[in-house]
């Protein structure tokens, strides 16, 4: 089922619940903490947020700094300001200088489609995989989120984290949703082809692995919430095992979650590959589902692009 | 005169002048660094490491320590050379910068004992600082946070971004310096871009601006010991000369990562041991 809260609000609220308990965890907003989803983290705990304004590159500063002062903190905010205007923040001050800070990428990808290619975030994943000592994850529901908070509570670290802005349907339920860091979930097994997804795609290859199930294609298909470090090892085998790989990302197609995948491909088992993804354009405008389906990123889509590859 | 200071200026300033002498040395085998500003911050260092803050080398992340932030990380050098007079690693050390996979790189790392930040990229520090004075505020822990910044780096906006921030919290346990030497890599600042009035200008932001001789190690002392908290951030603008204490380098933009040649060592080094022979006198 979809659900009534997105996975920005399950971040925020599994968040709250923690800090209720453990001074130390800080959450930093610029001015964002309606879009964020603090606003009640904000009204509660005023101790324990800090508002910096619309000042993204001096909130990630602050967060390192408070950070090397042992706070746990949660840096929070549209994604595509803190990956562009404070990338050398989230570089030098975060990744370089390896504080465990926590930035939280909301609306990220298409999730502002109407917004336009300001509001788009389609390079991160990209830039920020070449950052040594950064890790890169995308939950892609709300089971999943809660348990990555969790994660993130239990082993700090300097690490980005992408959710979108709207509701997303269920991939996994309140007793089953696994994050094992740098881990891929293997949701579908066969042996046809293997779909990676990662983020808001996963449900779409989940779904499109179903529907290509009932039509006689056996695919295998992987959550890799982790983009970085990535799972080598579940990659190679997909590969050697299933034959060809479709990676599906809401990310431009140049540098993402295809690149990461291709450059394991080619030099340990080397097999067909698709990326679907966000051609080398300013993405259209509209909503997020409309430019899922226009980009095929949606699983109707996919079952499409794979019916016409297996065919070839 | 020397022998009208009292001794523990004396001290501090002969502490600077070896300092001045170690960096010269280290930039020469090194046949890199950036001389000019490290000379006109070496007063400060001295000051902020030899009498302002509470530290321990033997634990550089003693929790209540005082906090130092070098904004302006290229001028590294004197600061590897403070920290080693402090005691937070080897002199020894000092002699491998420049090397292959020297810990010391040429810019700030925290690799190295006693360094906060990894700095380098201009316009960073005062907003890390923000972050550690804020959570020494959360915590009601004592330490203060220092951040020294150059002048060229005012160009950043981020700078003025984490001062909002600093005045907004009331963060009257931050500190932070300006080395005004009026010089940046291309010339005289002001003709590169325009700072002043950059006290008004930090009086604006709602800070608390003292000025003084950063090259006056008395005055650099009298000031640090008069400072109280005051409910807002502190910027002290310290005028300094870029290149000070070597004749030939004082107020000359080249010498902003100027190497010396055997011959200008030599003579800086004659010029900096006949001060370290005064400050050596006991009275």
């Amino acid at each position: 089922m979809t659900q009534t809260i997105p996975c920005r609000k399950a971040f925020t609220d599994a968040l709250l619940a923690n800090a209720r308990l453990d001074r130390d965890i800080i959450a930093v907003s610029t001015d964002a903490r309606g879009s964020v989803t603090l606003t009640d983290f904000a009204k509660e705990l005023p101790q324990q947020f800090v508002e910096i304004g619309i000042a993204e590159q001096n909130a990630v500063g602050v967060s390192a700094g408070l950070a090397s002062a042992g706070k746990k903190v949660f840096v929070c905010g549209p994604a595509c300001f803190y990956v562009a205007r404070s990338l050398e923040q989230v570089k030098v001050d975060v990744a370089y200088s390896g504080f465990n800070v926590a930035i939280l990428g909301v609306s990220g990808g298409v999730s502002y489609g109407a917004l336009g290619a300001t509001h788009h975030s389609l390079h991160d994943l990209a830039v920020l995989r070449t950052f040594p000592g950064l890790s890169v994850e995308l939950p892609c529901d709300i089971y999943q989120t809660r348990q990555l908070v969790d994660d993130l509570l239990k082993h700090p670290r300097p690490v980005y984290i992408r959710v979108g802005r709207n509701p997303v349907p269920d991939v996994y339920n309140s007793t089953n949703a696994p994050y094992e860091f740098g881990k891929a979930n293997r949701l579908l097994d066969g042996d046809a082809l293997t779909l990676i997804g990662t983020g808001e795609t996963v449900w779409h290859c989940l779904e499109a692995g179903k529907q290509l199930a009932a039509m006689g294609i056996k695919a295998r298909v992987l959550d890799m919430h982790t983009i970085k470090p990535l799972d080598v090892e579940a990659i190679v085998n997909a590969a050697r095992e299933t034959g060809r790989l479709l990676t599906v990302e809401e990310h431009s197609i140049f540098g993402g979650l295809g690149a990461a995948v291709a450059e394991v491909v080619v030099q340990q088992a080397p097999v067909p590959m698709k990326l679907v993804g966000i051609p080398d354009e300013n993405a259209a405008t509209g909503s997020s589902t409309q430019l899922f389906r226009h980009y095929g990123l949606d699983a109707e889509s996919l079952v499409k692009t794979v019916v016409d590859w297996i065919n070839l | 005169m020397n022998h009208q200071q009292p001794d523990s200026i004396r001290r501090l300033r002969l502490k600077a002048e070896e300092i001045r002498r170690r960096c010269l040395q280290v930039i020469f085998n090194a046949k890199a660094g950036h001389t000019g500003g490290s000379l006109s911050a070496t007063d400060i260092l001295t000051v902020l490491y030899f009498h302002a803050m509470r530290y321990r080398s033997d634990q550089p992340d003693w929790p209540d320590r005082d906090r130092f932030i070098l904004s302006k990380g290229h001028s590294v050098e004197s600061f590897y050379c403070t920290l080693a007079k402090a005691n937070f690693f080897p002199d020894s050390w000092l002699d491998t910068y420049g090397t292959f996979q020297s810990i010391l790189a040429g810019h700030p790392t925290r690799k190295v004992p006693g360094i906060e930040l990894n700095s380098g990229a201009l316009g960073h520090g005062l907003s890390v600082g923000v972050g550690m004075a804020l959570a020494a505020k959360m915590d009601a822990k004592s330490y203060r946070t220092f951040v020294l910044m150059g002048d060229g780096e005012q160009g950043e906006g981020s700078v003025y971004e984490a001062a909002m921030t600093a005045s907004h919290y009331h963060l009257d346990n931050l500190i932070a310096f300006i080395d005004r030497n009026g010089l940046q890599i291309s010339g005289p600042t002001e003709s590169v871009m325009t700072l002043e009035p950059m006290r008004q200008r930090w009086e604006s932001l709602g800070w608390d601006v003292k000025e003084v001789d950063g090259n006056d190690m008395a005055a650099l002392v009298d000031c640090l010991d008069n400072w109280q908290p005051v409910g807002k951030p502190t910027m002290i603008i310290a005028h300094t000369t870029k290149g000070k204490g070597v004749s030939y380098m004082e107020n000359v933009a080249s010498w902003h990562h100027g190497v010396p040649t055997n011959e200008q060592l030599a003579l800086a080094l004659s010029e900096i041991d006949a001060r370290i022979q005064t400050l050596t006198e006991k009275p």
